[in-house]
């Protein structure tokens, strides 16, 4: 690596006032042709395109971004690392993502700030407890490690939350998956931009694409603001506006984009060092290492694309905060955003070959897509190079909503008698 | 948070509603005819429209009326709103 | 060092009224109407905390929410205590407890201090290029880094405060009680617009109302003199509503805000006690009027952030309106006329200007003129270079700019001080606008962003709208408002203005230095210490878009949300990147405006108001008869009745055997219920039912599983046809309201043409169930009237009667298989029912049982409950329960999803019963099942969904889904727990009673 990141380097050009750092990414025009382009330079994008150089050897490759890359969901989301699901191509293809993350920084020379500071996940009724119950059977029969805390052992991996019998929806226990945790959001998107450019890979910023360009079934290339680009093979990875995409292609798709919201706290020194979920009483909350309550809201029920959502959402998702941990009255929210996810009926992802040929699409990662990112890259990377799904992303593909064999993470559907 | 005329009651609060995604799907009157690939294109397929789109609401929380409603989604803008059954107005 | 900095007179502070605090532990004084800021300026005291990353000395810097250093953790006691609070903001109250953040051992000695030394290797986004070895540590050194990091200490025991929520609609809301803000107010309120002003400050005017000099004129007086005028006149008017301490948090769409209101934090401790803290105002406003005023511009020079150093605008308010001076050797460094009006309100006061030194070669204007009557020291064109004073400033260097301002040129020169004032100019407050979805332009005159187009009917006037000087603020602003209020004229249309101020500006956004950039701290960010040399850095490494920037150096991502450095910081990147300003666009503003206490957001919803509570109206009683409950979505449901000490366990136990050997009583009352009636109600349930319903006889009841329109099962429950046109349909407690949903859905949009009507009347009518062997005796003693014999009253059928004058329905259906009779009755009545009934079955041993018991007793029987032995994927074919979905059925929701190519397939999973070979062995719920323990990887066939041991049969049962069960009767199969395995056998979901011989039993 020509510009290797570490204490030594950082000593050395110390010396020279940080004045010879070079870039961690170039800002190249766009060349007229790529053997592969992928559309979306968030970290799904990013690492697609950093997989197909280093694992597939492809080397005209063009990520095309119309804004600064990093800068959707990626940048937006709460940066929750997990992989205790439920189904078992679901547990295959969020663990992947995991064992990937456990060594990113080392691999990408970038320090993506992976902690596995545990992911915890509350039960507040008799079916909750059945369903993470069964969830974490299901995790550790597929060597993910989950484990299941009763209403103490919760207390004392997070003494904050307020597990008193006496609340409205009183914690009834939980499950803990311990390398689970929280990364930098921003580093991963950089850290793959540096590396897949260091392969060569051309990171094209403020490049929006304007039409897809099809002759018959088969792929020609992209309309962009920068120019038309010649391609066979188009990899879309644009969460949120896959839709948008897709249209272009003369495809739609199961999706629907919602705004979902996520807030942070002032800093403030550190009060809680794990990541704990409730979805019953709506609160997902953990600390950055800059000191900030991260807190995930939820999504609203309509499309829109505005990054915007409603203030009921945010002022419910306080609501379960304040109950949970009512130690955080005081505290103060900072900072209040949107995103625009697009979710699947089934609220899995699709990684999919598309009936259009080159032409695949890397979506549907609803609220829970950052985790993802090293495995979805690594997957999706194979499926284009290859024309073909890895086994871990076969099950996540576009036709299973036409056969009914949907990979549905919503749960339970329903409350019991 | 939207301020949103219902057809029947006026303008009421976001909070009075509920929203119920794509309008004018209409449910095929012979499914069992369909293929699996139409079925699909029915239930599941949407076009997901930044811009205008055309949609349902309800106000669940008021008249309990569904309606339709044409809405901007790249900027939230409401457009119009129309009763059931009415034709759309025209862009 | 304690010296009496305060002046004489002024506009806020009331000198009769002595308040005393304590900051890092020593006691202070100050008086009422200081700030926390003013007071301790009073007293000489600049320096107040730390920066974020680098530990370095902080000292005041503005005196307003745009505050970047100075904030402090208030202590108030341990649950009233707060962290990050600006010191500017906070009013003095009697009991003020104060002390610095982000120290330690204290604020004067800080260890953290080691880092400004090691600063030189924490350039931005250090973090990202190291820790990384060896691959295992990041948690360690992370440990160390969060705990450096951070600010104040977030509170450890809940909050006694009370908070609330109020809506508010208006014709008119004008944001900012200034100037703009008062005459707006007056203008609407007056011409019938119900008008509300809003102002974050515990007065009114803005600055204008501490202008008090001969410089600045309206009608011939002071302008500070004609607007208290003005006020006065305002608070009089009736429909104009004046919020105080009201900071708008957030302006979104269709013209909704949320205000904060803060009613107590300023009153002595003890006066705070079971009163509202704080309001969240949710404002509905017709017409915005945004009237926020601008905030002053730093300079960013090198160590432009030691104590001492003040916005020049806070100098002149903090002597003006609080009567404190910030130093006793003020030098003032300004690129425009702002730091002469700030001189000259010194000099007014008596307090020593040493010297002024304005960027600007030639400037020539009547307030500078003024300036150098009284004798002080202007350097024309020179900027300052650096400053000294580690704790406090106590000198700075100056040096002549060059003619393009790129360079410095000549020798230094020193001259002492012990406070500075800076000001760059001024940046209109457009937060909320652009919050709003307004879009800005550029103005390249004096490089500021003003509003250009509005989403919402809404203005923004005065110096947030970009106009600066007396004259333009009032004659634009009335212009906007003849237009927005749509009037013809004002009562301003004569008035007379005059003003001193010249607006010539030298706008250099990091000015140059004898050093290279690499060598200084030129801060741009003042509390998150990023520097113009990273934001250079951040260039050079390739990130070029301004939230690139921001996110590489965290510049603009403190608790001041960058108010302060954020347009530096676009220069700095428009002029190393040689790219245009106003073409970068801005960085997002992001609600809140300043932060928002979550408390204030939740307002009255938090402990027991945290969600209602539905309970049956027969709760009392379970409540008196010690049951245990369950929370089923908002509903209480008695659980169980321990009696005498019993567990869980024994009270089920006890029961279900009840229950089947002679009678068990229900509160059945949370299941929803929904009045069906029209006359192509057949024709409905026929639609959204899997069976079919045309046949059904007037009095019968038919248990119906409704499906989503994917096939999978969604709803169940039992339908009685009432009369020809009217049924009454039963839900599942949680589903009831999502089931009414999707039929009104199905019904107004799909079917239209279908003369059908849905009555929720869950809460209505209360639902006691009896069953067992003796229920039929018990229902006889409660309803003598009714004929209960097998052959008039069936199973599943159903009668009107009357328990004396109260009419109710009965209902002989079955959950539990055992002879069962539902007595439905008006909600009011329901109580005194039960206790018949509970009397009634005294001689029988009547038993009320839970939910726990319920579930027990139908999984002895096979049946489901949906969401516990389905979830959302399965079909009724997968619960083998193909005799309920018509095959002669034209269509119905799902019908079409059950034939597709999954749907279909033999091996799907299906609900089959288990049997443990070890009797006694209790599965878990939720426990997976496997045939191959060896093989790998494992593969799961299924999931235990429902088990109980069963005292009726005297041994455990389970229900279970298992791939292919369907086939597999009599199979062995695994269990495997995390410490052993255990042996199942797969078998029919129905344990007992095959034949159904106990219903008529």
């Amino acid at each position: 690596m020509k510009n290797k990141y570490s204490i030594f380097s950082l000593i050395k050009n110390a010396f020279s006032y940080h004045e010879n750092w070079e870039k961690a990414w170039k800002d190249p025009e766009p060349k007229k042709e790529y053997d592969v382009i992928i559309i979306g330079g968030g970290g799904h994008g990013l690492a697609t395109a950093y997989y197909l150089a280093k694992k597939h050897n492809m080397r005209k490759i063009a990520v095309v971004e119309k804004g600064w890359i990093g800068g959707g969901n990626t940048g937006r989301n709460t940066t929750i690392i997990r992989s205790n699901y439920l189904w078992d191509a679901s547990a295959g293809l969020y663990d992947h993502a995991l064992k990937i993350w456990e060594g990113l920084s080392q691999e990408l020379n970038y320090n993506v700030m992976f902690s596995q500071r545990g992911v915890m996940n509350l039960a507040h009724n008799l079916q909750d407890v059945r369903d993470l119950k069964r969830r974490t059977h299901a995790n550790r029969l597929n060597g993910i490690d989950a484990v299941y805390l009763n209403t103490e052992e919760v207390k004392k991996f997070c003494p904050i939350i307020n597990t008193s019998p006496d609340i409205r929806y009183p914690v009834l226990g939980g499950t803990l998956q311990k390398r689970a945790g929280t990364a930098r959001h921003d580093a991963v998107a950089w850290g793959y931009a540096r590396g897949a450019d260091e392969m060569g890979v051309d990171i094209i910023q403020n490049c929006e694409v304007k039409g897809i360009k099809r002759n018959g079934d088969a792929i020609e290339g992209i309309e962009t603001t920068k120019g038309f680009i010649k391609t066979n093979k188009i990899g879309v990875v644009a969460a949120g506006h896959s839709s948008v995409i897709a249209n272009m292609a003369g495809l739609r798709l199961p999706l629907e984009s919602k705004p979902l919201q996520a807030l942070v706290s002032e800093p403030v020194k550190p009060i809680i060092d794990t990541v704990v979920m409730s979805n019953a009483v709506h609160a997902y909350v953990s600390q950055s290492d800059k000191g900030e309550l991260v807190i995930g809201a939820g999504t609203d029920d309509y499309v829109s694309y505005s990054q915007k959502g409603s203030h009921d959402i945010v002022e419910g998702t306080l609501n379960a905060i304040l109950e949970l941990y009512p130690i955080f009255s005081r505290m103060r929210m900072l900072r209040q955003w949107g995103g625009i996810v697009d979710i699947c009926p089934d609220a899995s992802p699709i990684i999919s070959k598309t009936s259009i040929k080159g032409l695949y699409f890397n979506c549907g990662w609803g609220t829970g897509g950052f985790k993802a990112t090293p495995g979805s890259g690594d997957l999706f990377a194979h499926t284009i190079a290859n024309d073909e799904p890895h086994k871990l992303n076969a099950a996540f593909n576009l036709n299973r909503f036409v056969s009914g064999d949907l990979v549905d993470e919503h749960g339970a559907a329903a409350v019991a008698h | 948070m939207f301020l949103i005329n219902c057809p029947f009651c006026g303008e009421r609060e976001q909070s009075e509603f509920k929203a119920g995604g794509e309008a004018h799907i209409v449910r095929p009157k012979q499914p069992t005819e369909l293929s699996d690939d139409q079925w699909a294109e029915y239930l599941f397929m949407r076009k997901n429209i930044k811009g205008i789109q055309f949609e349902r609401w309800n106000h669940i929380h008021g008249c309990r009326k569904w309606f339709n409603m044409v809405r901007d989604t790249s900027n939230d803008e409401i457009k119009a709103v129309y009763k059931m059954g009415e034709k759309p107005p025209v862009k | 060092m304690t010296k009496n900095l305060r002046v004489k007179s002024s506009k806020l502070v009331d000198e009769t009224y002595r308040i005393s605090f304590k900051f890092n532990g020593t006691t202070y004084y100050g008086f009422k109407g200081d700030t926390l800021a003013s007071a301790l300026l009073a007293n000489n005291i600049h320096l107040v905390g730390r920066s974020f990353k680098y530990h370095r000395p902080r000292g005041i810097m503005t005196a307003g929410s745009e505050e970047p250093n100075a904030i402090v953790q208030l202590h108030n006691g341990t649950s009233r205590t707060e962290p990050n609070v600006r010191a500017t903001e906070i009013e003095i109250y009697e009991g003020l407890v104060a002390s610095s953040q982000n120290c330690w051992p204290s604020v004067k000695f800080d260890i953290g201090g080691i880092n400004n030394f090691l600063s030189p290797l924490l350039p931005a986004g250090f973090y990202y290029k190291t820790f990384m070895w060896p691959a295992s540590f990041w948690e360690k050194y992370e440990y160390f880094i969060r705990k450096s990091a951070g600010l104040g200490k977030s509170p450890e025991v809940p909050d006694p405060d009370i908070y609330e929520h109020k809506y508010i609609h208006c014709d008119v809301l004008i944001i900012g009680a200034g100037i703009s803000g008062i005459i707006a107010a007056k203008t609407a309120a007056k011409n019938g617009f119900k008008t509300l002003l809003v102002e974050e400050k515990s007065y009114l005017g803005g600055s204008t109302i501490y202008q008090d000099s001969e410089f600045f004129k309206i009608n011939n007086q002071s302008t500070a003199s004609w607007l208290e005028k003005e006020i006065n006149e305002i608070k009089k008017i009736e429909n104009l509503e004046i919020k105080t301490r009201t900071s708008v948090a957030a302006f979104h769409g269709y013209n909704f805000l949320l205000a904060r209101e803060n009613l107590i934090d300023h009153l002595p401790l003890e006066q705070r006690e079971n009163k509202t803290r704080q309001k969240l105002l949710k404002i509905r406003a017709k017409k915005v009027i945004t009237a926020t005023g601008s905030i002053e511009r730093p300079l960013i020079f090198d160590n432009n952030d030691r104590p001492g150093i003040l916005l020049s605008s806070a100098v002149k308010k903090y002597a003006d309106l609080f009567g404190v001076a910030c130093g006793e050797k003020n030098i003032l460094f300004t690129n425009n006329d702002s730091a002469y009006e700030t001189a000259i309100s010194l000099i007014q006061k008596g307090i020593k200007v040493q010297a002024i030194i304005d960027n600007r070669e030639e400037v020539d204007s009547k307030l500078i003129k003024e300036t150098e009557k009284n004798n002080i020291k202007i350097y024309k064109g020179y900027t300052i270079v650096d400053t000294f004073g580690y704790k406090r400033i106590n000198s700075v260097s100056i040096m002549k700019l060059s003619q393009d301002g790129q360079k410095v040129i000549g020798s230094k020169e020193n001259i002492s001080c012990d406070s500075l004032g800076i000001s760059g100019g001024w940046t209109p407050a457009v937060h909320l606008f652009t919050q709003s979805g307004g879009k800005l332009k550029f103005r390249n005159d004096d490089q500021v962003f003003i509003p250009n187009t509005y989403p919402s009917n809404q203005i923004s006037i005065g110096s947030c709208n970009g106009d600066f000087t007396l004259d333009e603020i009032l004659m634009n602003a009335l212009k906007l408002l003849k237009e927005f209020l749509n009037i013809k004229k004002t009562e301003y249309e004569n008035i007379e203005l005059y003003s001193a101020f010249n607006k010539s500006k030298r706008n250099i956004w990091l000015l140059p230095s004898n050093k290279i950039v690499g060598k200084t701290k030129s801060f741009v960010d003042f509390q998150n210490d990023a520097t113009a040399k990273d934001i250079k850095l951040a260039l050079r490494e390739g990130f070029r878009s301004i939230e690139h920037v921001k996110r590489y150096t965290t510049t603009g991502m403190g608790t001041d949300q960058g108010k302060l450095g954020n347009m530096h910081a676009l220069g700095i990147i428009s002029e190393t990147a040689s790219s245009k300003m106003g073409e970068l666009g801005t960085t997002t503003f992001r609600p809140p405006y300043t932060p928002l206490t979550f408390g204030t957001i939740v307002g009255r919803n938090v402990g027991k108001y945290f969600d209602i509570i539905r309970k049956t109206p027969i709760h009392e009683w379970h409540v008196k008869n010690k049951a245990e409950f369950e929370n089923v979505g908002q509903w209480k449901r008695a659980w169980y009745y321990p009696q005498n000490g019993e567990n869980m366990h024994q009270a089920v136990q006890r029961e279900s055997k009840a229950a089947r050997d002679s009678a068990g009583i229900l509160d059945a009352s949370t299941l929803g219920k929904i009045d069906i009636q029209g006359t192509d109600a057949s024709e409905f349930l026929n639609r959204v039912y899997t069976n079919a319903w045309s046949k059904l006889e007037i009095g019968k009841c038919r248990y119906g599983l409704m499906l989503n329109e994917d096939g999978m099962v969604y709803d169940d429950g039992v339908t009685t046809r009432l009369d020809e046109n009217h049924y009454i349909m039963t839900t599942t407690t949680g589903g009831a309201a999502t089931v009414l949903n999707k039929m009104e859905d199905y019904l107004q949009t799909e079917w239209p043409e279908l003369d059908v009507y849905l009555t929720s009347v869950t809460d209505h009518y209360a639902t006691i169930s009896i069953c067992g062997p003796n229920s039929k005796k018990i229902i006889q003693k409660v309803i003598p009237e009714i004929d209960l014999s097998d052959k008039d009253f069936p199973h599943m059928s159903f009668k009107n009667s009357k328990i004396g004058k109260m009419k109710c329905r009965v209902m002989r259906i079955s959950f539990t298989g055992e002879q069962s009779y539902e007595i439905n009755i008006q909600a009011n009545y329901a109580k005194s029912v039960w206790e018949n009934c509970m009397e009634a079955g005294k001689e029988f041993n009547i038993t009320p049982y839970g939910t726990e018991t319920m579930h027990l007793l139908r999984a002895e029987k096979g049946f489901i409950i949906v969401g516990q032995d389905t979830d959302a994927t399965m079909t009724p074919i997968d619960l083998q329960m193909d005799w309920i979905v018509s095959k002669k059925k034209f269509d119905f929701i799902g019908k079409r999803s059950l034939y597709r190519s999954d749907t279909i397939r033999e091996d799907r999973k299906q609900l089959v019963g288990l049997i443990t070979d070890n009797p006694k062995e209790i599965l878990e719920e939720g426990a997976q099942i496997v045939a191959d323990i060896n093989k790998t990887p494992i593969e799961m066939l299924g999931h235990v969904t429902s088990s109980y041991f069963s005292p009726n049969l005297n041994k455990s049962i389970a229900l279970g889904v298992i791939k292919g069960g369907k086939n597999m009767m009599g199979q062995k199969l695994i269990i495997p727990m995390e410490k052993k395995l255990i042996n199942v056998t797969v078998t029919d979901p129905v344990f007992l009673d095959k034949e159904n011989k106990r219903l008529n039993a």
